[in-house]
């Protein structure tokens, strides 16, 4: 990464040398906003900003990552996770500012049935901001390679392949990848070749201040590769990315907030509004983790991610359901 | 391989199956020359095929069962036999073993989980 570094020098206004500063991993906890700005890694949980009034300022672009809704799911993590579902929309509305839009991460539904997909866009319907991104977990493609899903969710976006795509809002450059599909026995979430070269091909013409976002389902670094929290090809996908003075990577499937900074590179993975899953390797396997009925909601959430002009680092806010 | 005589087979499916349902017992049929008919029986459990592999005899019935909250599928590598679709809790899964030879299976939704049928004439 220290190849790029003169970017962030010249992107940042304060000129304060991020090496050091950024190379760290931590457990985020729910409700906490993360400011990367400057080179300083700044933390305030969300009560402390709405008590001091001090939301962020207005900027150019804010929108919001909701994941894992899992619709369908009825077991003792989460009886009724239509109700969860329900009360993240409630508090995206409920937002001073709205979102521009929203991206879902995946695993809309529990089983790729269509009447579980059928509840999630009957709840949407509540929610005030009206453009969603769609890009699919493995529980939104287990028995027809993702055509469903597709049909469904990729109607307003180019989607190709398997249904990959980019977009531009406000001079950011958005890129949802699938790595859930053809994935191989033993194997991690996969991306492929084809979309790797799409992937090349669609950054090729951004020139290097261009904040990018990436959003898919699993996460693109190895969180926990025993568990299946990785993907196998996501440094490919990464070293086309890497000589962008910003790269936020919005990751869902952990059903919890883990972030990792390195260089210019935010890896983020969201909250889940179905079900919280264990720590890395704290349990059996990683299936739904039964928590106390008081203690469920602040396990789940969402995030809001808000990116302003003449800025490199975008401000990546986690708030739970309590 | 091996063969097992079949006294050996039962004893193996019994700690296969362990003593979670023992209704199983009722559903090993017996055989007209005495010997019982093998319940070639797979738990999915804990992200994991349990047996991870098997041995069974061409024409006989294997069958998946999902124990865990998290949905899971028997996917033949090289689509060599038919797939599941996605099993929920408890659900099941059968198939009919075919031509002798080494079967890899994996569930697609959870890639790291892996198992082997070895069917044998
Ligand atoms: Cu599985």
């Amino acid at each position: 990464m220290k190849d790029h570094n003169h970017i962030l020098h010249n992107v940042d206004s304060d000129g304060i040398d991020r090496r050091g500063f950024l190379k760290c991993m931590a457990w985020a906890g729910t409700g906490v906003l993360w400011t990367v700005s400057g080179g300083v890694l700044v933390s305030k949980t969300l009560a402390q900003i709405t008590k001091a009034g001090s939301l962020p300022a207005v900027t150019d672009l804010s929108f919001l990552q909701i994941s894992d809704s899992h619709i369908g799911f009825s077991k003792d993590a989460n009886k009724d996770v239509t109700e969860t579902f329900r009360i993240a929309l409630d508090r995206i509305n409920a937002m001073p500012t709205q979102p521009a839009f929203l991206l879902h991460t995946g695993d809309i539904s529990q089983l790729s049935k269509p009447e579980e997909f059928d509840t999630f866009d009957q709840v949407l319907k509540s929610c005030k901001t009206k453009d969603v991104f769609y890009v699919p977990g493995e529980h939104d493609v287990i028995n027809d390679g993702g055509k469903l899903f597709r049909d469904r969710y990729l109607k307003s976006v180019e989607g190709k392949g398997s249904g990959w795509y980019s977009f531009n809002k406000n001079g950011v450059h958005f890129i949802g990848l699938v790595n859930v599909l053809n994935l191989q026995a033993g194997g991690l979430g996969q991306l492929g070749d084809e979309q790797l070269e799409w992937l090349e091909d669609d950054v090729k013409g951004l020139s290097a201040e261009t904040p990018i976002v990436v959003f898919a389902h699993i996460p693109l670094w190895a969180v926990y590769p025993k568990w299946g929290w990785g993907t196998d090809d996501s440094e490919r996908a990464l070293g086309y990315l890497k000589r962008f003075g910003s790269l936020t990577v919005l990751n869902g499937h952990i059903h919890q907030v883990l972030r990792k900074v390195e260089g210019n590179v935010t890896f983020h993975t969201a909250m889940s509004t179905a079900f919280p899953q264990p720590e890395p390797g704290k349990g059996p396997n990683p299936g739904p983790l039964k928590v106390p009925a008081e203690k469920l909601r602040s396990m789940l959430g969402l995030t809001s991610v808000q990116y302003k002009q003449g800025k490199s680092a975008l401000a990546v806010i986690d708030s739970n359901l309590s | 391989m091996i063969t097992p005589t079949p006294g050996i087979k039962t004893t193996a499916l019994l700690c296969a199956i362990s003593l979670l349902n023992f209704s199983l017992f009722a559903l090993a049929g017996e055989m007209k020359d005495g010997t019982i008919a093998k319940q070639n029986r797979i738990e999915i459990k804990d992200f994991a095929f349990d047996p991870q592999k098997i041995t069974v005899k061409s024409g006989e019935k294997i069958t998946w069962i999902n124990r865990d909250g998290e949905p899971h599928t028997v996917v033949s590598v090289g689509k060599k036999f038919q797939r599941s679709p996605g099993l929920d809790t408890d659900q099941e899964f059968s198939i009919t073993a075919g031509a002798p030879g080494t079967y890899e299976y994996f569930c697609s939704v959870h890639p790291k989980m892996t198992g082997t049928i070895v069917v044998e004439k």
